[in-house]
């Protein structure tokens, strides 16, 4: 089954890195997660989102378009990321969502995805 | 001789279970047997029930569910259903009882698995594995047997949908999904016997029923002491059952209750059942409650061992950090040593995680009353007054609330 995994957390996390250490030791976990999921052959995509504050949400109500500013929802956590993946079942799904990094701050909603055949 | 409806519910989840793996579908799989117990209504009665009745009504639900699968391939040309129809073939050849004994178990692990909400396993578990009925186990959360209806079928769409795996769990991944399958049957169990709103009857029946359940659970997993401990603390909790509400239906506390009324072979059991449970190295949280249970169970005359109870769930609460643990091992605690040293544990951070807790308000004030301080004791009571909701408690509180206002004044 595919499943996405959406990598939700508050934005106020470290932006910005004091040394070039600081900021390989925040991206080497991303990056071997990654790695570990390619390796396992289940990796079908992902990707990193820009802040919420770049958002624009958008919606069609009896053909008049509104487009505001922000987030669909105002939440503390916010999505900033996400993995798709193809696992044999929910159990794998979620094991791959405890290894990811934000597990440890943030939150991983696990969705399958809806086939249309 | 067995009624009917006793067969019916003893064999459902062992059934159930053979024909979800079998069939590959659950929602087939409910059918199947439904239409199987629906023509063994009509036969029965007249034929004379079958020597085997289980292994008729799995038969019986299998043809009926492979007649469907056959009548859904002629439609599409689906390789999921010939895959399955395949499975069933070579299914019927392998070794049939350790076969149906995995059966039971993955249903077990997949209605208790830890992505369904609290409520939807308990509802699973004792409407597939237990067997009970839609409407009977609406009656016991006494709530609306649609909305009851509504919740299953809530709970098997995220079940498909989400690709929650029909299967044991094994290695590393077992112990904690043991726990979580020991935590829906302890909560089906406490549903039985806290709540005390509802018919008695229905009831005392949950709480058979998560015996019932534990039982089946210890055939099934022998070598896990926490479930064989979770068997002996239900059976040692309800051994006081008939004690512990008098004949005006007034809640009885343990120290007052008559010993004569407790069920000594229901203790014995437990206390048995305990020994087992505790050959196993290390003690988790169900040994130790247990041993608390078993304890009081088994005391002389004069009270059980306060301070063995105290080091229990002190030992407790350093495997589960519960703050009602820490409440229980603080009232172990005045009862051993007095109730000024208790009282000097409720302390103000435990007062904080258990501010909405009836319980911590009436043990406090309980501790307050034995000490003389009423105005404090008084105004304890009042908090735990607001806070109870079933009936008998509030009785309780409200006569101790009396007492000590009584005092007061």
């Amino acid at each position: 089954m595919k499943y996405m995994l959406l990598l939700y957390a508050t934005q106020d996390g470290p932006r910005e890195f004091s040394s070039p250490e600081e900021m390989k030791a925040m991206i080497e976990p991303w990056m071997k997660y990654t790695e570990d999921m390619k390796a396992a052959g289940v990796y079908l995509g992902g990707d990193a989102l820009k802040g919420t504050d770049t958002a624009t949400t958008l919606r069609v109500r009896d053909g008049d378009v509104t487009t505001t500013d922000g987030p669909f929802a105002e939440t503390t956590e916010t999505l900033g990321g996400y993995y798709m993946i193809d696992v044999p079942d929910l159990d794998e799904a979620l094991k791959w969502a405890q290894r990811c990094p934000l597990a440890n701050y943030g939150s991983v909603e696990v969705r399958p995805l809806e086939m249309f055949e | 001789m067995q009624s009917i409806e006793a067969v019916f519910r003893a064999e459902h989840g062992k059934i159930l279970a053979t024909l979800i793996r079998a069939l590959g579908d659950w929602q087939l799989a409910e059918d199947a047997l439904m239409d199987a117990m629906t023509t063994a209504l009509e036969r029965w009665p007249s034929d004379g029930m079958p020597d085997n009745p289980g292994a008729w009504l799995t038969a019986a639900a299998r043809r009926k569910g492979i007649d469907h699968l056959r009548r859904r391939q002629t439609r599409t040309t689906h390789a999921g259903a010939v895959k399955d129809h395949l499975e069933i073939v070579i299914g019927e050849r392998r070794d049939a009882e350790n076969r149906m004994q995995d059966d039971r178990l993955s249903l077990i692990f997949t209605c208790c698995h830890p992505a369904l909400a609290p409520e939807a396993r308990v509802a699973l578990t004792l409407r597939y594995v237990g067997g009970l009925s839609t409407k009977e186990v609406a009656r016991a959360f006494l709530i609306a047997e649609p909305t009851m209806a509504k919740r299953l079928v809530r709970a098997k769409h995220k079940i498909s949908g989400a690709g929650i795996p029909y299967r044991v769990p094994e290695g590393d991944e077992l112990p904690p999904r043991i726990g979580a399958v020991c935590r829906v049957v302890y909560l089906i169990f406490n549903e039985g016997y806290s709540a005390t709103a509802g018919d008695e009857l229905v009831r005392r029946e949950l709480c058979e029923e998560a015996i019932r359940l534990t039982r089946m659970l210890q055939v099934l997993l022998p070598d896990e002491p926490e479930v064989t401990a979770l068997l002996a603390l239900m059976l040692l909790t309800h051994s006081r059952r008939a004690a512990r509400v008098d004949g005006d239906g007034e809640l009885v506390l343990l120290a007052d209750q008559d010993r004569g009324r407790w069920d000594r072979d229901a203790i014995d059991q437990g206390h048995a059942q305990l020994q087992i449970a505790l050959r196993h190295g290390r003690p988790g949280p169900y040994v130790l409650q247990a041993c608390i249970a078993d304890l009081h169970a088994n005391a002389p005359d004069d009270g059980p061992d306060w301070p063995q109870i105290a080091a229990l769930y002190q030992a407790l609460f350093g495997l589960t950090r519960n703050p009602v643990v820490r409440l229980n091992h603080a009232v172990a605690v005045a009862m051993a040593k007095g109730p000024e040293t208790g009282l000097g544990m409720l302390d103000d951070a435990l007062a904080g995680q258990l501010a909405g807790y009836h319980l911590f308000h009436a043990a406090r004030a309980d501790l307050l009353r034995r000490i003389g301080r009423w105005s404090e004791a008084s105004v304890a009571y009042r908090r735990a007054l607001e806070l109870v909701s079933n009936a008998p408690e509030q009785r309780y509180l409200r006569r101790r609330l009396d007492e000590v206002a009584a005092m007061e004044a």
